[in-house]
């Protein structure tokens, strides 16, 4: 609220605003110890060989290695290759997805077709279409967005269809009294209602990405936070293991909230 | 002058289960500027026959005639008002309101300028840039009629579209969009099922019979008073007459 309009309030609502205020620093402070206490216990614990470093690893370890990743040049590199495969994954799964959405909104009779199919492509584990694509599209980065974009695409599709489905029959109605056209009524009605689906599906889109683009690493690749996980295992470098696993939860949690910010962009006249 | 007639019609809804006759062999004629009401049982293809008149629903047989020519899809001479005001969350008032126009292409300057004047007329106009959710539920109806007079039609069919308010907002409400509907000339058909409601408003009251539709009775409704609106003529005498008339005819029954 702007200083030269600042309302005057009651005593109880101060203490109320003060209380909800205090909460709030209190959640945040509690999350952030919970992160102190367990990097120190692992710590603490590694030191006086309660566990095992060897097995586990350890914080300063960690540290350490990662210090020399950034020092040779490669850390950003590997961070950047893993996030950029995602992004492509998670943004042409939502697009593609919603494009196919459409596309089955508009023929009725082709949705009712495809349904069974569809049903079945969602039960499969498209991780197991991995070697195929390997096949197909050869030993690279390409492999790694396919297998992305696949895990996220068929769920994309069915929720965001049955998002458009869901459409109140009565607002298309209003737009055909106005004489709109079919395209009309998609773009006037159907797409804008569905945005908030397009949002959730792209959420959901996100985490499905990681996942495929990980397993994407672990089957193909010569560099990113998946490749160094899988490396790290066969080289028994734990550091190198823990350290790509905390890097990428660092990254998914970024990459979430930046997602999860478009819903205030686009969803504004909800406020 | 005749603005409306219904000629035979009938309509039928197939289901996989069978079919229903919804309406059959419905005559009626709509005179120029008139508020006519349709009251009938529940289910009983009220809301069909506004469908058909509004060319969204094919008649089974029979037709349907605007100033003497046949209607076969929905037609720039017919504005619809739901139950509901439907007003689009994500636009602002203004941008709902010139929602119709935007569809027929027809966001010229006399149009706007007819959107302003309105705006500005029904008390709207320091609201265009609000969102829905921050309106009452009677501004958001009014809003609604706004939008649908924006097209300027001859006929408005109103689908009870006072229903989804509470009872003290729907009295302010019906005697609000009566006065702006008298003032701008239109002739009105309405669904409704509230009795009190189709005497307040309307010129002439048809009643239907239970599914299939058909004209049970037409009632003139005339009251001694001057300047009628909805709300005064409510302690009209002869109100209560017409409330009970209707209601004999309606022949309800608790099954």
């Amino acid at each position: 609220m702007l200083n030269e309009n600042k309302i005057e309030y009651s005593k109880e609502h101060e203490i109320f605003l003060k209380n909800v205020k205090k909460r709030k620093a209190l959640i945040i402070f509690t999350q952030i110890l919970i992160l102190v206490l367990f990097f120190a216990q692992w710590e603490i614990t590694a030191r006086l060989k309660i566990i095992d470093p060897f097995l586990v690893s350890q914080p300063t370890r960690m540290i350490k290695f990662l210090i020399k990743l950034y020092q040779n040049g490669e850390l950003f590199r590997h961070i950047f290759v893993t996030c950029y495969e995602t992004i492509i994954g998670f943004v042409l799964g939502t697009l593609i997805g919603t494009i196919f959405a459409v596309i089955l909104w508009w023929w009725d009779f082709l949705s009712k077709v495809l349904e069974p199919y569809l049903v079945v492509l969602n039960a499969l584990p498209k991780i197991a279409l991995g070697p195929i694509i390997i096949f197909w599209v050869g030993n690279g980065r390409p492999a790694i967005i396919i297998i992305a974009l696949m895990i996220s695409l068929i769920v994309t599709i069915i929720s965001v269809h049955a998002g458009f489905k869901e459409v109140d029959e009565d607002k298309i109605k209003l737009l055909k009294t106005f004489g709109a056209t079919k395209f009309q009524i998609l773009r006037y009605v159907v797409l804008p209602s569905s945005v908030p689906t397009i949002i959730s599906a792209l959420k959901i889109n996100v985490g499905l990405s990681w996942v495929g683009v990980i397993v994407g690493e672990f089957l193909v690749a010569k560099e990113g936070l998946g490749f160094l996980i899988v490396f790290g295992g066969q080289v028994a470098q734990l550091d190198m293991v823990m350290l790509s696993i905390i890097i990428l939860s660092i990254a998914a949690y970024i990459m979430y909230i930046l997602v999860a910010s478009l819903e205030n962009k686009f969803l504004g006249w909800k406020n | 002058m005749i603005k409306l007639r219904a000629k035979d019609i009938s309509v039928i809804y197939h289901t996989l289960d069978g079919e229903t006759e919804a309406i059959k062999n419905l005559n009626l004629d709509v005179k120029e500027g008139e508020f006519l009401c349709l009251v009938g049982p529940s289910g009983c293809g009220k809301s069909t026959f506004l469908n058909v008149i509004a060319g969204l629903v094919k008649p089974s047989s029979g037709k349907i005639f605007i100033d003497n020519e046949e209607i076969t899809k929905p037609s720039n001479k017919i504005g619809y008002m739901f139950q509901r005001d439907y007003l689009f969350e994500w636009r602002t008032i203004y941008k709902n309101i010139v929602l119709g126009l935007e569809i027929q292409k027809r966001l010229n300057g006399d149009n706007l300028k007819m959107v302003e004047y309105m705006l500005q007329k029904y008390g709207l106009s320091s609201f265009k840039n609000y969102y829905p959710r921050q309106l009452s539920g009677g501004m958001r109806q009014r809003a609604a009629l706004i939008r649908t007079l924006a097209l300027n039609p001859d006929i408005l069919l109103l689908d009870e579209p006072f229903a989804a308010l509470d009872y003290q907002t729907r009295l302010a409400v019906s005697d609000d969009i009566y006065r702006i509907i008298k003032n701008e000339g239109k002739t009105v058909i309405m669904v409704t099922h509230d009795i009190s409601e189709a005497v307040s408003l309307s010129d002439r009251v048809v009643v239907l019979s239970k599914r299939p539709a058909r004209i049970k009775d037409i009632l003139e409704i005339k009251f001694s008073i001057k300047d009628r609106t909805p709300i005064k003529v409510r302690e009209a005498p002869e109100f209560k007459d017409y409330f009970n008339l209707i209601w004999k005819e309606l022949d309800i029954h608790v099954e």
